[in-house]
């Protein structure tokens, strides 16, 4: 998923050239660095202040606050596992202390092989199925450990 | 023969793709002639993946359908549940805003206008601003996204505010535990919320609108993105909207992971491209929102509404409803219950009928322990208070609040000293760090209830006084609610914080 060669300041100019004239242009290319690197390069910081007219701090600054921007690149997939109160109920805390269990990670972790980076999410709108996770941009509902497994197995973790 | 199969993310999490792909495979097979249409949610969760079958008799059910059900099914002899619309979990609602969710292919823009679409967009296209503002009035329509404020009179302060340009925002970050109604109309009928946001554009005068989607929803954000795509080629958006020589255009924009987002100013800083911190009010967003100017900010189900006020008449939809509550409340369904999912029906229902009947009680069995409404900020309700109306106020004299509709049922098995501690959790990783009553107050608040579990019991007092000051102390319902879920529990479940002290003596 994630490319390791870091990537080129020209290949990061251009998706900033392509979202700067939007109003509000920063979580649009934010977004886009991410979807196209698998995480937001240092070196893109100080491009995008310049293009913004902002400083890095401010960029830094911006970066930090959301929880989906990452500064390193990840494990090949990202599991995020559903901590909250509707999938509680139904087991979701159980079958999350699992998991990590059987990665050997803690939330946040990348198991041994890389296949898989571990990462909490607060609902992902399953509550009538629950419990949930999300494999990269794929749902899955009413999970079990069994299917659980089941998606491991499919990320090579 | 017409086969229905829903493309909402819950459907396809729990296998609806794959059902679909087997249905078409044993048509193929068998050399028969089907159509197969993918729709959105009929709401009936507990039955996805749910198959509809038309054989020239109307919509059938059948679910949950498995992959290797799909020759039985093809076959005629897989049990079903009947007519679609007479099963009595659809058959009690009052379908309104979901009137077309799960009926039609989401992207379909005819199907869409063959079933009522846009006829209350060409209505308004007729009417003055004034009047627009003044039929959302007469609907008694009130904010679904939590804090329950008029709609029309939220416009009408914008419709007055003098700028060269206005927003129009959808709050599409639904980040409560136990809602997905946002999520279920935008992937099952994205024309009705940019109906709805259309139909504001020109009660106020605005001519951009942003939808600020979460990003824990790519489904929804694909749709959305098809949907402002396909709704600009055929002209119900764009410099021209239905042949007007009107202009409104829309975007949709990605959120990133925060709960705070979803407070109105966060979310205008985060779209502005800042740190999602939670603006001071006064100014009014409506007043000083998106790049500071005047700026509608409204949940998606509240504008979502919006067309059928139009298409039906104000008065129809405010015939619906309980005192000061009217119209129909998007009910969520969730958690540990047996028939979950979107129910549709007009404000007033006790609550205990709305788990126990419509919901059928617990998934696992057991008895019901607690229901949270109102997503992470809500209260757990006892089955002692069942008989609660659903409305605002009733639920607001209850010591609690109805927020965006979820209702998370929890059984016998919760602790709910655990839910309490997970609610201070909830808030310290979310807090936007404003207010120390918040930031700081959350943090102490999971340590307290740790010291509680410890078999403390003079940590209690010492957690209420905690609660007071986050209440008073905090800027925003983040730090401000957040006592709503942990006082409630301690309140109503004495004996989960009484039996941590015994096990520990
Ligand atoms: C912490 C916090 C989170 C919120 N999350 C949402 C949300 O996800 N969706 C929403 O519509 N409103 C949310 N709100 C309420 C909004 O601030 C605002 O009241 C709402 O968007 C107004 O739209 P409405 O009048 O149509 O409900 C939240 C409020 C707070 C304090
Ligand atoms: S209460 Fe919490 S989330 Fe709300 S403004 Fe204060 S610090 Fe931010
Ligand atoms: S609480 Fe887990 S999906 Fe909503
Ligand atoms: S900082 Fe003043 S109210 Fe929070």
């Amino acid at each position: 998923m994630t490319d390791i060669v870091p990537p080129t300041a020209d290949e990061m100019r251009e998706i900033i050239a392509a979202h700067q004239g939007l109003e509000g242009p920063l979580l649009p290319i934010l977004h886009a660095m991410q979807d196209t690197f698998g995480y937001v390069p240092e070196d893109a910081v100080a491009l995008i202040a310049d293009a913004l007219n902002q400083t890095r701090a401010e960029i830094h600054g911006t970066i930090s606050f959301y929880h989906d921007f990452r500064r390193a690149p990840a494990g090949r997939h990202v599991l995020k596992i559903c901590r909250a109160e509707a999938c509680q109920a139904m087991g979701g805390a159980q079958l999350a202390a699992a998991t990590l269990g059987k990665l050997g990670v803690d939330w946040h972790g990348t198991n041994a092989n890389g296949a898989v980076t571990v990462e909490p999410v607060y609902c992902l709108g399953m509550c009538a199925c629950a419990p949930a996770a999300m494999m990269d941009d794929r749902v899955a509902a009413r999970l079990d450990e069994a299917g659980m497994g089941e998606l491991l197995a499919e990320a090579g973790a | 023969m017409k086969i229905y199969v829903s493309r909402d993310s819950a459907a396809k999490a729990v296998g609806a793709d794959r059902v679909a792909t087997a249905i078409e495979a044993e048509a193929i097979r068998r050399g028969e002639q089907i159509e197969m249409i993918r729709t959105g949610s009929r709401g009936m969760v507990w039955l996805e993946p749910l198959v509809e079958i038309d054989r020239g008799e109307g919509r059938m059910t059948f679910g949950p359908v498995a992959p290797g059900d799909a020759a039985a099914l093809l076959d005629g002899t897989l049990e079903g549940h009947g007519p679609t619309e007479e099963i009595p979990f659809f058959a009690r609602q009052t379908r309104l805003t979901f009137a077309r969710c799960g009926v039609i292919d989401p992207l379909d823009l005819d199907a869409y206008a063959a079933h009522g679409g846009l006829a209350g967009l060409r209505r308004a296209l007729e009417m003055t601003a004034e009047d627009i503002v003044e039929e959302v009035k007469t609907s008694g329509l009130r904010g679904r996204g939590g804090a329950g404020f008029p709609t029309g009179i939220k416009w009408d302060t914008v419709r007055k505010a003098e700028a060269e340009q206005k927003y129009i925002v959808c709050n599409a970050d639904e980040g409560d535990s136990g809602t997905f109604a946002d999520r279920m109309i935008m992937e099952g009928d994205p024309f009705t919320l940019i109906e709805g946001m259309a139909i504001a554009g020109l009660a106020v005068g605005a001519t951009k609108g942003y939808v600020y989607l979460r990003s824990e929803y790519p489904d929804a954000i694909a749709v959305m993105r098809a949907a402002v795509e396909l709704g600009r080629r055929k002209g119900v958006l764009g410099g021209d909207i239905l042949g007007s020589g009107r202009a409104f255009d829309m975007e949709i924009r990605a959120g990133a992971g925060a709960y705070v987002c979803g407070e109105e100013t966060s979310l205008l800083n985060s779209l502005e491209g800042k740190r999602g911190v939670v603006r001071a009010k006064p100014p009014l967003p409506a007043l000083e929102g998106f790049l500071g100017k005047p700026t509608v900010v409204n949940n998606v189900i509240s504008l979502a509404t919006v067309p059928v006020i139009f298409e039906k008449g104000a008065q129809h939809y405010a015939d619906f409803g309980l005192g000061r509550s009217r119209g129909t409340a998007t009910l969520q369904i969730a958690g540990n219950v047996k028939y979950g999912g979107l129910f549709e029906t007009a404000f007033g229902l006790p609550l205990g009928e709305i788990v126990e009947e419509i919901g059928g009680g617990t998934a696992t069995g057991r008895p019901i322990k607690a229901v949270q409404i109102g997503g992470p900020l809500g209260a757990y309700f006892p089955p002692e208070k069942f008989d609660t109306l659903f409305g605002y106020e009733e639920f607001d004299a209850n010591d609690g609040l109805i927020g965006h509709a979820g209702i998370t049922v929890f059984d016998d098995s919760a602790d709910m000293l655990s839910m309490a501690r997970f609610a201070m959790e909830f808030c310290a990783v979310e807090s936007c760090g404003k207010c120390t009553p918040c930031r700081i107050g959350a943090v102490r608040g999971v340590e307290t209830l740790d010291r509680i579990a410890a078999g403390e019991a003079d940590a209690l007092p010492l957690l209420t006084e905690l609660c007071d000051t986050m209440t008073d102390g905090s800027l925003c319902a983040l730090g401000g609610l957040t006592p709503y879920p942990v006082m409630s529990a301690v309140r109503d479940f004495p004996d989960d914080f009484a039996r941590h002290k015994e096990a520990a003596e």
